[in-house]
């Protein structure tokens, strides 16, 4: 797998997940992902990037755009050197929250992208990649 | 790859760089039909795989075409497989064009060749390189037929669900046949565009001829009717057939509040009614028979 | 500070999100409305959301937080225009805002509004009683 272009983000505060938003959806529109897709993973990308500055104490972003001969993808990796997640599993559980309001956990953001992985060490951080494909 | 033997290829790939592009070109125009692909362009796709061989061979990585060194010869392959599986080219004819090399390069190393045993290796060294070549051409050959196919399926998909206005602020959607991941979600996407665009309030999918439905079509039917109200629409669905509703019941899929009515004629009278409309009977000139206008529904 | 304006027609709030909300901007919008319900005895709020191409799950709680706070003040809320591609990620998302109305457009999201305010028998500046309400 060919990886071509990346770009790297700061995600430390509230303006930095608005810029997230927008440059993630240009690198969607670039690759010509449709529109339902793009929101997709335009709202994941939102989902996630507050987590690392609300929970993560901030991080950062890393773009990957992804080419695989017949597929183009953009593969998005947040990382922060945060409390980390102590229970995975219940963070990837619908309805769980550990802020106030409803909570939705990172399950119904996982069912956004075509692959999530997250690994998470508490104490030392977290590190969550999620991807989106468009076939040509 | 041992180390003699991919130097001994370089330098034949340098020396009778000529020679091997004629030939190779040669023999592939003779066993493709005639006008498949034309000269020019072959001559182009040759030269730069030659090149793209030599240069990962130069840089003395192992033959193992997943390695970052191989990555540009693999992606000009990928190129040229799907482009050969759009033309509607064989599988075999897409994989010649790799193998077809093999005569030429073994007849150049032939004639270079100083001794029996490093002929050998050679040759041995280059079957490999070539073979592991055109099964990847092939792999992306197939992933790209699979690809025009599914398109085409799409398309045929978006045909067949038309979506119907059958009244002011009243969509229908009549599904026919099975009900995949992907056609839902094509109809999915197309009705709640429909919804935006003629601002309809009530939405029909009618699944009368859907044979079957399993778990997972009853999910994308719900998360259509749940995203329609969302957006302010509602959804009906109708034509459940005794064997779909006992399948639902079965399953132990909950429909929650979505509202269902055994005809799309059942479902359209609630639609009416949800919009403050009724169908009456036009009055009947005096001259005629006992008057009676009764109101439908 | 920017803030979003609100637009006031009668006994109804209009808010039209045009701009990609940061956190600060949506919670003072969050107030602001809050305040202008209760000073101006709003009995209805209407906010057009389709030049928002992502809700994610901070502007559902928004969403859902402002209807609330507006019921409380005893005025309801219609959110409309909400674009399919957003309606499709929130289901895939999990997110139901819970208590929001919606409406396919403005012009509903008003006949909607009206019709509950006038049924309620409140402040009404509409000449026709509507009836059929909800």
């Amino acid at each position: 797998m060919l990886t071509a272009r990346t770009e790297q983000l700061p995600v430390r505060e509230q303006h930095d997940i608005v810029s997230v938003r927008q440059v993630v959806r240009s690198w969607c529109l670039a690759l010509g992902l449709g529109l339902v897709d793009l929101t997709k993973i335009v709202t994941a990308a939102s989902e996630i990037a507050r987590n690392t500055v609300d929970y993560g104490g901030g991080g950062t972003l890393m773009l990957e755009e992804l080419r695989d001969g017949l597929r183009v993808g953009v593969r998005l990796v947040f990382e922060d050197q945060g409390p980390g997640i102590a229970d995975i599993e219940r963070a990837l559980a619908d309805g769980y929250s550990t802020g106030t309001g409803m909570g939705l956990g990172l399950g119904g953001t996982r069912r956004l992208v075509d692959e999530f992985d997250i690994s998470s060490t508490p104490g030392v951080g977290t590190r969550v990649a999620i991807t989106k494909w468009k076939m040509r | 790859m041992p180390e003699a033997s991919a130097n001994r290829l370089i330098a034949v790939i340098d020396e009778r760089f000529d020679d091997l592009l004629r030939n190779w070109i040669a023999d592939q125009l003779a066993a493709l039909r005639r006008g498949q692909i034309a000269e020019n362009d072959l001559r182009v796709q040759c030269t730069e795989l030659l090149q793209l061989i030599r240069r990962a061979l130069v840089s003395g990585a192992p033959l193992d075409l997943e390695a970052q060194a191989w990555s540009g010869a693999r992606d000009l392959l990928a190129r040229i497989s799907v482009s050969r599986a759009q033309q509607g080219f064989t599988p075999s004819e897409t994989a010649t064009f790799v193998l077809s090399l093999k005569r030429p390069l073994f007849g150049v190393l032939h004639t270079e060749s100083k001794d029996a045993d490093s002929l050998a290796d050679d040759i041995w060294t280059a079957t490999l390189l070539l073979d592991q070549l055109a099964l990847h051409t092939t792999e992306v050959y197939i992933r790209a037929r699979q690809e025009l196919i599914s398109r085409q399926q799409q398309d045929m998909l978006e045909l067949s669900t038309p979506v119907v206005k059958l009244w002011d602020g009243v969509l229908a959607l009549p599904m026919i046949g099975t009900l995949d991941s992907s056609r839902t979600q094509v109809v999915m996407e197309t009705l709640l565009q429909r919804i935006v665009e003629t601002g309809s309030d009530v939405a029909i999918l009618d699944i009368t001829g859907v044979p079957t439905v399993d778990t997972l079509t009853a999910q994308h039917l719900l998360k259509t009717v749940t995203a329609a109200r969302l957006m302010g629409a509602e959804c009906i669905i109708s034509g459940i057939r005794p064997q779909i509703a006992q399948t639902i019941v079965h399953l132990g899929v909950d429909l929650g509040d979505v509202i269902t009515k055994a005809t799309l004629a059942d479902a359209f009278k609630l639609a009416l009614s949800r919009l403050g409309l009724t169908v009456a009977r036009q009055r009947v000139a005096p001259s005629a028979a006992p008057a009676s206008a009764p109101t439908a529904d | 500070m920017d803030r979003i304006p609100i637009l006031r027609m009668g006994p109804v709030l209009l808010v039209s999100i045009q701009v990609d909300m940061h956190d600060q901007l949506a919670l003072g919008l969050q107030d602001d409305l809050s305040n202008a319900i209760t000073a101006h005895g709003t009995k209805g709020v209407l906010i057009d959301i389709s030049a928002v191409s992502v809700v994610d799950s901070f502007m559902g709680r928004m969403l859902a937080n402002i209807a609330g706070v507006a019921r409380v003040l005893d005025a309801i809320t219609v959110v409309v225009g909400m674009q399919p591609a957003v309606a499709i990620t929130l289901v895939e998302l999990g997110l139901s805002l819970e208590g929001v109305r919606t409406a396919l457009n403005v012009e509903k999201g008003m006949a909607h509004l009206q019709a509950v305010v006038a049924s309620a028998g409140a402040l009404s500046h509409s000449t026709d009683d509507a009836d059929g309400a909800d």
